[in-house]
């Protein structure tokens, strides 16, 4: 990581307390800040990651919604308009099909199509992931919707530290911002200072230097392409890995200068592969590396099928550390 | 003595406070004449959605409200954006994409919003500013303020889900929001009849959101009405829903000029019988509120106003180029 932390002020949290954590600290600092979605308060969402914030800061401000995404959403981009700064709650990703008109033609468009007058700072937390078992519509990584709207921004982190210190910049962020967690990673602990620490939007972090390969990985694929690169180093070869930790805004030079130093590279993330996160980032690379390739630039991502459900069906849709490790050795040219 | 007195106070309070409303729809007629005419001279780029024939619905709402009240607006929403406070200059030179436009020239004619007057802004999308006005009404309450929201919708909202869904949640959370439902008995091209099943009045009653109907073109009906509305948001009593029957004189927008889905004669029974200016000129001559020199002598400074208004609009500049990526990110 490129933070430092003293050793002294670090504990160990898991990505959902990490996440509770900043949501917590970010309301007892703001007044104005308030979450609400299905399930959220007495029962802390399906998922426990706010477990606690309902019987600290009341059920006026940790609210229990009605099944009713668009409604509850699209109230949260008035009040976000008029003074309050809402978290809103949606539990599945795949979801967010019900609320694509509030955040695509509202909060996305209010700021500039007022000529700057209002603004949206807004969260809307979901998740991301498949291989839980939940079947099609309960499994899908559908960021790249979001990262395509000018106006939203789009927010990936794959660790406690940064899911910490990210959520606590999305919620003083005056933009509408979309925050993305894997739902496999809730019990992923990781070390987080005790003291209060806040990561800018907009910056990369290389999760492992390496010299030979750079792979950019995003969310829960960043664990994946560490245990590849672990697997990689035992035959000799040495991988960066590069986490971009918000989609919107990119990072591009730390991803362009990781790529201009290995010569290779490989765009893992967990949205279907075709038209998505690692088409964009392969485009960067093309477009502004390209004369530093020794080989064409390597996407992964999910399957183009619907998630299925049957368990093995499932783990072929999405990367894993063997076929990044693969992929990897194919692009280096080893046996 | 002292009764004579109160009376001739009231009364005089009385004409200036319906005096002030025909100015108001006046001004929206007027300026929408304009819209109509710099459309069809093609000085005005984009779409062109007239509110005439509809305007004691936006003045007899927007009057009751004060100016820190919010209000959502629609495609069609001239008329409620001047009816709320917004001056005749800017808004011409939003509609002409002009850099001194209420937002820089970026939204246009279907997009007006003016944080000075409450306006959250005019909305495309059909029922989209629905979830916005009541999100306002939230924070109004959150934030332990009086104002209330208004939500201005057309009656082809009905079709749309999120109406209900954040009806039930203002009904559950008792929000300081009324929503107001113009029905000016056509969704665009289609007569609402072929839209709209059963009884529109019954549709917010099972969410526990009480609804009401008024004349739509009388200003004083609208007015009375959403006077009671606005009040009771105001106590905390919650939503209400107030059903506006009115007509909309012109097509869907300028460029629906034939209009063959309605009859001329259902045209012509509403603009000589029910126009909302002639409605409040009647009344206004009746009870002795004003003469017809009175109102002439309005009609003329409202027309020498927004004639500059258009001036000023024409003359104004475009945004420089590098305004166009501004405004994306806060």
């Amino acid at each position: 990581m490129t933070e430092t932390m003293t050793a002294a002020a670090q504990r160990e949290l898991t990505l959902g307390e990490a996440v509770r954590d900043a949501i917590a600290e970010e309301m007892r600092r703001d007044p104005t800040v308030f979450l609400m979605g299905e399930d959220v308060a007495e029962a802390g969402t399906p998922f426990k990651v706010l477990t606690g914030l309902a019987g600290e800061f009341g059920t006026n401000r940790i609210i229990d919604t009605p099944i009713s995404e668009a409604g509850f959403t699209g109230l949260g981009v008035g009040a976000a308009m008029t003074g309050m700064r809402p978290i809103v709650d949606i539990m599945f990703g795949d979801f967010v099909g019900l609320i694509m008109d509030q955040m695509v033609n509202q909060a996305a468009k209010v700021h500039y199509m007022s000529g700057g007058k209002w603004k949206v700072p807004m969260v809307l937390r979901t998740t991301l992931g498949a291989t839980r078992r939940s079947a099609a519509q309960h499994s899908q990584s559908l960021h790249a919707w979001f990262a395509h709207i000018p106006g939203l921004k789009v927010v990936m982190p794959s660790t406690p530290y940064d899911a910490k210190g990210l959520m606590k910049s999305a919620i003083r962020d005056d933009n509408p911002v979309v925050f993305y967690e894997d739902k496999m990673m809730f019990r992923f602990k990781g070390p987080v200072p005790t003291e209060e620490y806040t990561i800018p939007l907009g910056l990369a972090d290389i999760k492992r230097a390496g010299d030979d390969v750079t792979i950019v990985a995003t969310s829960s694929m960043v664990q994946v392409a560490l245990g590849a690169a672990k697997l990689l180093e035992e035959i000799g070869v040495s991988a960066e890995v590069v986490d971009p930790r918000t989609l919107w805004p990119l990072d591009e030079q730390t991803i362009l200068d990781s790529v201009k130093k290995t010569s290779r590279a490989i765009i893992v993330d967990e949205g279907y592969h075709h038209y998505g996160v690692t088409a964009e980032i392969a485009a960067l690379i093309a477009e502004k590396a390209f004369h530093y390739l020794d080989g064409p630039v390597k996407r992964m991502g999910a399957m183009h099928v619907p998630i299925p459900f049957s368990p093995p069906l499932e783990d072929a849709t999405v990367p894993s550390e063997k076929t990044v490790f693969e992929a990897a050795r194919a692009l280096c040219n080893r046996a | 003595m002292t009764t004579a007195t109160q009376s001739t106070q009231s009364s005089s309070a009385t004409a200036k406070r319906w005096l002030h409303a025909y100015r108001q729809m006046v001004a929206i007629r007027l300026f929408e004449e304009q819209v109509n005419d710099l459309y069809t001279r093609a000085i005005m780029p984009g779409l062109a959605h007239l509110y005439i024939g509809e305007e004691a619905v936006a003045v007899g709402i927007c009057e009751a409200l004060r100016t820190d009240d919010y209000v959502t607006s629609t495609h069609r929403g001239h008329g409620h954006c001047l009816a709320k406070g917004a001056a005749p200059d800017r808004m011409f030179a939003e509609l002409l994409g002009k850099e001194a436009g209420y937002c820089k020239g970026k939204g246009g004619s279907m997009h007006i919003a003016d944080p000075a007057t409450g306006n959250l802004g005019a909305n495309a999308i059909v029922g989209g500013s629905a979830g916005i006005a009541t999100g306002a009404a939230f924070s109004a309450k959150n934030l332990g303020t009086d104002r209330v929201a208004v939500c201005f919708f057309g009656e082809g909202a009905l079709g749309q889900g999120v109406l209900y869904e954040v009806m039930n949640l203002a009904s559950l959370w008792k929000l300081p929001v009324i929503y107001v439902c113009e029905n000016n008995m056509y969704n665009e091209y289609t007569h609402f009849s072929e839209t709209t099943a059963g009884d529109i009045l019954t549709r917010p009653l099972g969410f526990g959101v009480p609804s009401s109907a008024v004349d739509g073109q009388d200003v004083r009906a609208v007015n009375a009405e959403a006077t009671n509305l606005i009040e009771r948001a105001r106590k905390g009593e919650g939503p209400s829903f107030l059903l506006c029957n009115t007509y909309r004189y012109r097509g869907h927008h300028v460029g629906d000029v034939n209009r063959e889905y309605r009859t001329k004669i259902e045209e012509q029974k509403w603009t000589a019988d029910r126009d909302p200016i002639a409605v409040l000129t009647n009344w206004l001559l009746a009870e002795k509120h004003a003469d017809s020199a009175q109102l002439e002598e309005i009609q003329k400074e409202v027309r020498t106003e927004i004639e500059a208004a258009v001036k000023f609009a024409l003359d104004a500049p475009y945004p420089k180029l590098d305004e166009v990526d501004q405004d994306v990110y806060a």
